[in-house]
């Protein structure tokens, strides 16, 4: 973007560049993919130069973000609210255990996680048909209901372990896998690395996925449903569809995150799958503005590797992992709430619109000279294919029969 | 026999408190449209200072009392400043808002008063009754249970039939614009509302809590049962989530008694959805077509 | 008894009242006429606190109430009664009345047989429900309902709206009735100017948020141009 500010508009330089940036614009697929190699790059960078720890911990800010990221297109882009995630995710980890239940089994891991991500998505098909009916508070509370019960179902059934749950076993890790991490870094990885690197693998996956469903004509009409459905079905989009394609794409990822969470912790019980790991879905969700995958991947960071930073902070006052980890959350669930009264789209919503804004600021400096950014079409994205804007939802749900000091909401006939 | 009458009694119990807590979040619902999620937490704060209160050897009465103002002036405070900016905004905001109460009182719980299981004395005698010689589960502190919400029922009852301040609340609750023509301060009958709501919510929490073992999550279910409750009950009518966190309280105890505890959430979830898909007003409205 | 001045409102950037200038007198009925859209319902809405102006003045007895709250209002003697739609649905008739009487502190029994007595079709529906009750028994009851509160003004939305012919002219009779017995004053918004000129004052005609003609009812309802104008008769 930066080499179309240039303030001498007619250079060849700065037409190529206007090219390359149009390209980058009108060709989601394509930035999505540069973004993956350069996120495949850096994942390779990291994992090398971390610690065992350290690794762990980004397995787990992985899985979290595969989770949060199907998690943000369903609220951010198509606004349903689920508070079941957490449960689904258990259905695809489960699935992992069970197929993993043995040393001696040697199914391929990708045939593991598509079938863990496959049992979640036929659960996300059934829950995405009873949601699509409820709106709101109920569907929030039906989606709370699921997340309670299903780690009930765990215990109940001696098949799945029970209160103890299911434990795993990770295949080894294959000869040409420990052939390049040797090649690359000079010494055989460890295991926490390569299921870190696993689920990294697995994150560049399930995003370039999902922020091409979001940029595409189903991402549109998804959002379109959470704008306004009144329009939407009159545009002839079936709003059944609508909401239950996107219940069961974002049950995909809630599946394949499930498939890391058991290869990451190696046994699968009842108590991984609480209410909180939903509730915090949604935080993440919520605080990374409603909307941005981006958002997800860094507040999925946050979120793992906060209680570490408040340990460290508050190491003087005897703080353990434990109590760390409630403030952590505590601290979420404040941000949280102040982000809802302040910034309701979130904190990238914020930045998003910042951005915006300059990059509008920027093409209207841009455009005098005719010649100039004519041939760019992305200077400001239309609204409809921008994920980050959940605040339209807000907009068009505002009465604007009359900004009254007390608001009816009611009918009264 | 025996076993079936003691079920039944349990459910009974089990009952009247999703009762409580279903009516709490009916009360809030009503009036603001908003599903208070953060009820439960709630309760879970007050009941704690109740429990440090009797554990620092103050009577165990005044702490009970003193909980239930801690409720009301929690709902009070939490109507004013915090969901105030919310009401008539995006059903999701305020979802997402009194979710974001649940994970700060749920963790505010945690660190301070920790996760360890801490006992909290029961209200009165934890033995069965005996009738002739053979006990049946139901205990002295049951039946204060019972008479606790029985009473609290009445109350709201005369509150809202009776008086003047109760006929405002619920002109409020109804049309907000129209009660503010006629006079009445809408502002303060929503945070009256919600206060009055909390009060409930506490007592619900600390009747859970009672003769058993308190830790911050232990009304984590007590939510999705109370609001199962209030659904079946039609969510606008107080006399509905009574009715419905009796049917739920007996379901469930059944189900608990004779096939498994721990199939209780799945029936709970399997009821509700059965009542959202087939009568989405609630078991009990006249009226059909609620928006779900 | 009220007067506005240079009375101006809107909705972010639409302006619905554009200095609108009025008055209406003691034990009068003065009538707003105009299309639909011209900016009645947002004065009456202006004047009794739902709405808030941009710039003007509102006097009630001398005093300014521009900027008090809706709910002060009643206590102030100024009912608004808004469009039939505004009864409380799930409260009953009497229920409905006795919030009108609340606005004056305690409800006293006499205002309510009173209320009865200007509307029978009311007395006999005492304890039902109020969203069982018909358009012109909607229209009573939110009349009725403000009179509980004794206002010495009555602001007046549409109240022939959707009702029969012969509702809407016994519901203006008693209107009537109410300013020359008991001195009250109305304004009274109206998008059937023939009925509401017949039984009026004084009207004003709103065209576009501005006021366009105010004048003695009589004359306004003779001058066959403005009629065809803005009127519709």
């Amino acid at each position: 973007m930066s080499e179309t500010t240039t303030t001498t508009p007619s250079t060849d330089g700065a037409t190529r560049g206007q090219q390359l940036s149009a390209l980058w614009q009108d060709y989601p697929l394509i930035r999505h993919l540069v973004t993956a190699a350069i996120g495949l790059a850096v994942v390779i960078v990291v994992l090398t130069a971390v610690d065992d720890f350290q690794a762990t911990k980004l397995t787990e800010m992985a899985y979290i973000a595969i989770a949060a990221g199907g998690l943000t297109l369903l609220t951010g882009l198509n606004g349903q609210i689920s508070l079941g995630h957490g449960a689904l995710m258990a259905f695809g980890a489960y699935t992992t255990a069970l197929l993993y239940d043995d040393r001696e089994v040697g199914t391929p891991l990708v045939v593991v996680v598509l079938a863990s991500v496959l049992v979640t998505v036929l659960v996300g098909i059934l829950i995405g048909i009873a949601a699509a009916r409820l709106h709101g508070p109920y569907l929030a509370g039906a989606t709370l209901t699921l997340a309670i019960a299903v780690p009930e179902i765990g215990k109940y059934f001696d098949q799945l372990g029970g209160d103890q749950g299911l434990r795993l076993f990770v295949p080894e890790i294959p000869q040409w896998a420990t052939d390049i991490a040797y090649y690359l870094t000079g010494s055989d990885p460890s295991r926490s690395k390569y299921v870190a690197f696993l689920a990294w693998v697995t994150l560049i996956v399930v995003f370039i996925l999902l922020a091409n469903l979001a940029s595409s004509r189903i991402g549109r009409r998804w959002a379109a449903v959470r704008d306004d459905e009144v329009a939407a079905e009159l545009a002839g989009i079936d709003l059944t569809r609508a909401r239950v394609s996107a219940f069961v794409v974002s049950a995909a990822a809630a599946g394949a995150a499930g498939a890391m969470f058991a290869l990451a912790q190696r046994t699968v019980g009842p108590l991984g799958f609480s209410l909180n790991l939903s509730l915090t879905l949604l935080a993440i969700v919520v605080l990374g503005g409603l909307g941005s995958l981006t958002g997800a991947i860094l507040l999925s960071g946050v979120l793992v590797f906060l209680p570490q930073i408040v340990m460290d902070l508050g190491s003087g006052a005897d703080l353990d992992a434990t109590r760390a980890s409630q403030m952590a959350t505590l601290t979420f669930g404040l941000v949280m709430v102040l982000v809802i009264l302040l910034a309701p789209r979130g904190l990238m919503g914020g930045v998003r619109a910042l951005g915006l804004r300059l990059r509008a600021a920027r093409a209207g400096r841009r455009t005098p000279p005719a010649t100039g950014g004519s041939s760019s079409s992305g200077a400001a994205p239309s609204p409809t294919t921008d994920p980050a804007s959940p605040s339209s939802t807000a907009e068009t749900a505002e009465p604007d029969d009359g900004s009254t000091p007390i608001t009816t909401k009611k009918g009264t006939s | 026999m025996l076993q079936f009458t003691n079920t039944a009694l349990a459910g009974l119990v089990l009952g009247m408190i999703f009762a409580a807590f279903a009516l709490a979040l009916v009360l809030i619902w009503r009036s603001t449209r908003i599903l208070n999620f953060a009820q439960a937490p709630m309760a879970v704060l007050t009941t704690y200072i109740a429990l440090v209160m009797i554990e620092d050897g103050r009577p165990y009465w005044l702490a009970f009392v003193v909980a239930l103002l801690a409720g009301l002036v929690l709902g009070a405070v939490l109507e004013r400043v915090v969901i105030r900016p919310v009401e008539g905004k995006p059903d999701i905001n305020a979802v997402i808002l009194t979710l974001g109460l649940f994970i700060v009182f749920k963790s505010g719980a945690e660190v301070i008063f920790g996760t360890k299981l801490r006992t909290y004395p029961p209200t009165f005698g934890i033995r069965g009754i005996e009738i002739g010689d053979t006990t049946i589960g139901i205990t002295t502190s049951d039946f204060f249970t019972i008479g606790a919400v029985i009473a609290t029922l009445v109350l709201l009852v005369a509150l809202f039939r009776f008086t003047d301040l109760g006929l405002k609340m619920r002109a409020a609750a109804n049309n907000q614009e129209v009660a503010g023509l006629l006079g009445v301060k809408v502002g303060a009958m929503l945070t009256l509302g919600w206060a009055l709501a909390a009060v409930v919510g506490s007592l619900s929490g600390l009747l859970i809590a009672a003769g058993g073992l308190v830790q911050p999550s232990y009304m984590d279910s007590i939510v999705v049962f109370g609001f199962i409750a209030a659904v079946i009950g039609g969510l606008e009518s107080p006399a509905g989530a009574v009715v419905g966190g009796l049917l739920l309280g007996f379901s469930l105890s059944f189900v608990s008694g004779y096939l498994s505890a721990q199939l209780v959430a799945l029936v709970a979830l399997g009821i509700l959805m059965t009542v959202l898909t087939l009568r989405p007003g609630g078991l009990f409205t006249a009226t059909q077509g609620r928006r779900v | 008894m009220l007067t506005i001045t240079e009375l101006t409102a809107g909705y972010g950037p639409i302006t619905a009242l554009r200095g609108v200038t009025l008055t209406a007198e003691q034990g009068r009925i003065t009538a707003v006429l105009g299309a639909n859209g011209a900016g009645k319902t947002t004065l009456l809405r202006t004047i009794s606190g739902l709405h808030r102006s941009t710039s003007g003045s509102v006097t009630l007895d001398g005093s300014t109430v521009t900027r008090v709250p809706a709910e002060k209002m009643p206590a102030l003697g100024m009912s608004h009664v808004p469009e039939g739609r505004g009864v409380i649905t799930e409260l009953t008739v009497e229920e409905n009345l006795r919030l009108g009487g609340l606005a004056r502190g305690r409800v006293k029994a006499d205002d309510l047989t009173r209320i009865y007595s200007l509307f029978p079709p009311l007395d006999e529906r005492r304890h039902v429900a109020a969203a069982t009750l018909s358009g012109g028994e909607r229209q009573m009851l939110v009349i009725g309902r403000a009179l509980m509160a004794r206002p010495t003004l009555l602001l007046l939305d549409e109240p022939s709206l959707g009702l029969a012919p012969r509702i809407v002219t016994q519901i203006f009779e008693l209107l009537k009735g109410l300013v020359d017995n008991e001195g009250l004053t109305v304004l009274l918004v109206e998008q059937n100017a023939r009925s509401a000129l017949s039984v009026a004052d004084h009207g004003i005609v709103l065209n576009l948020g501005q006021v366009v003609a105010d004048d003695s009812a009589a004359t306004l309802a003779a001058d066959d141009q403005l009629r065809h104008a803005y009127l519709g008769f």
